[in-house]
């Protein structure tokens, strides 16, 4: 995933094994790994082309603002699974909460 | 049974709206999270089962003179029932069906959201000891996402960088709560209990209420590794640094006031428990009474 976030190209699972040499992992590994993030939208497929080309369907900066709009309680469908530590206050009731604090 | 129908009425109007009122209002809670979440699991229990005891012990009636026997009597049809009972019967199947329905739907809700949320948690974190993960992001945030099998601890590395070593263990024992006490249960039941009655003002507080006593349960968890002035540090820092979703005020100062008050003694925690079981119990002696009172007889 770094290295499709990395490259502006789409590229195939033969490139990827190229870029992973040093794992020595199978071109057939590398396919089904590509396969299970398509059905997850993290990577887009182009139909058109063989061997199939693979791009990341949105950079690593636009998953982490989701994330974290989903951690924060800002994003349009809110996450309600979650149990954070606190929610933020302003600062005037920040100076509040530092004189109960003594 | 017209008595029994009658007695669990009432009980059902007072576990709906004074009873949860006056819990929600009374202080000694804050010194105590964790008898006062059985209280209320109690009292949602024990409002549920005499809301639909009370249909179900009228809308019976004319079948027999207990549950037992007007429910064998109800199935061969040897009575003679009145549209109103009729009314009051299918009125407690559909509370049920409704509760139920709506128990399930916040279940596959909940558990679709976790999964999707962890599926961006393990691409974007890098694995840390024990289960927990480090997100690389600026903003100071710490949170559990808890699953029905393995729960993950999150946390970013500005919150790393904002608390002392102390203050992080603070939050660490705070989440580790969260994760070994499945806080995740009470609170999905409480959302669950919110998603069937959305109109219902008191189903809205009792979820607010029992969350910030979870958040006070862990608080306590969290106070047995570090002192209470460095958790209070933690709490602080954190709410006056993250952006987003605001935290209630009034909520985050009684969090911190109460970490300087005396828990209840036992003895008194003993007697709110006593209370919750005997909640839960009236209901469910009313419903089965008037067989009692007649295999005695």
């Amino acid at each position: 995933m770094e290295i499709l976030w990395a490259s502006d190209e789409s590229l195939s699972a033969y490139d990827l094994q190229e870029r992973l040499a040093g794992r020595e992992l199978a071109a057939t590994t590398i396919l089904t790994v590509l396969s299970r993030l398509e059905k997850k939208g993290f990577v887009d497929r182009a139909r058109d082309a063989r061997p199939h080309r693979y791009r990341a369907a949105a950079s690593r900066e636009e998953h982490m603002a989701d994330l974290m709009h989903e951690v924060l309680g800002t994003a349009s469908n809110r996450t309600a699974v979650l149990e954070r530590f606190i929610g933020q206050v302003t600062a005037e009731e920040a100076e509040t909460l530092r004189r109960l604090l003594g | 049974m017209i008595a029994a129908s009658a007695a669990l009425a009432a009980l059902a109007v007072l576990l709906a709206w004074p009873v949860p009122i006056l819990l929600g209002n009374s202080r000694w809670t804050r010194r105590a999270p964790a008898v006062a979440l059985a209280l209320w699991q109690s009292i949602a229990l024990a409002g549920g089962l005499s809301m639909i005891g009370a249909l179900l012990t009228f809308g019976l009636a004319p079948f027999g003179h207990d549950l037992v026997s007007a429910a064998i009597g109800f199935v061969r049809l040897d009575g003679a029932a009145e549209p109103w009972h009729v009314l009051a019967l299918c009125a407690a199947l559909l509370l049920t069906v409704h509760l139920l329905f709506n128990l399930v739907a916040t279940l596959v809700r909940s558990e679709r959201q976790r999964r999707r949320h962890a599926q961006l948690v393990t691409l974007l974190s890098s694995p840390l000891e024990s289960g927990a993960r480090l997100i690389d992001s600026p903003t100071p945030v710490a949170y559990c996402l808890p699953g029905p099998f393995s729960s993950v601890m999150v946390y970013s590395a500005g919150l790393v960088e904002l608390l002392s070593p102390d203050e992080l263990t603070a939050v660490i024992e705070h989440e580790r709560a969260h994760v070994q006490q499945r806080h995740d249960v009470v609170l999905i039941a409480f959302r669950a209990w919110y998603a069937s009655l959305p109109w219902f003002p008191i189903a809205y507080r009792a979820q607010r209420e029992v969350g910030l006593l979870i958040e006070m349960l862990a608080d306590d968890r969290a106070r047995r590794s570090v002192d209470t002035a460095t958790l209070a540090r933690a709490i602080a820092a954190v709410a006056t640094s993250a952006a987003g979703e605001s935290a209630s005020p009034a909520e985050l100062s009684d969090r911190i006031r109460r970490l300087q008050r005396t828990p209840l003694s036992l003895a008194q925690e003993s007697l709110v428990i006593g209370a919750a079981a005997a909640l839960l119990g009236v209901p469910t002696v009313l419903l089965f009474a008037p067989a009692l009172l007649g295999a005695l007889a």
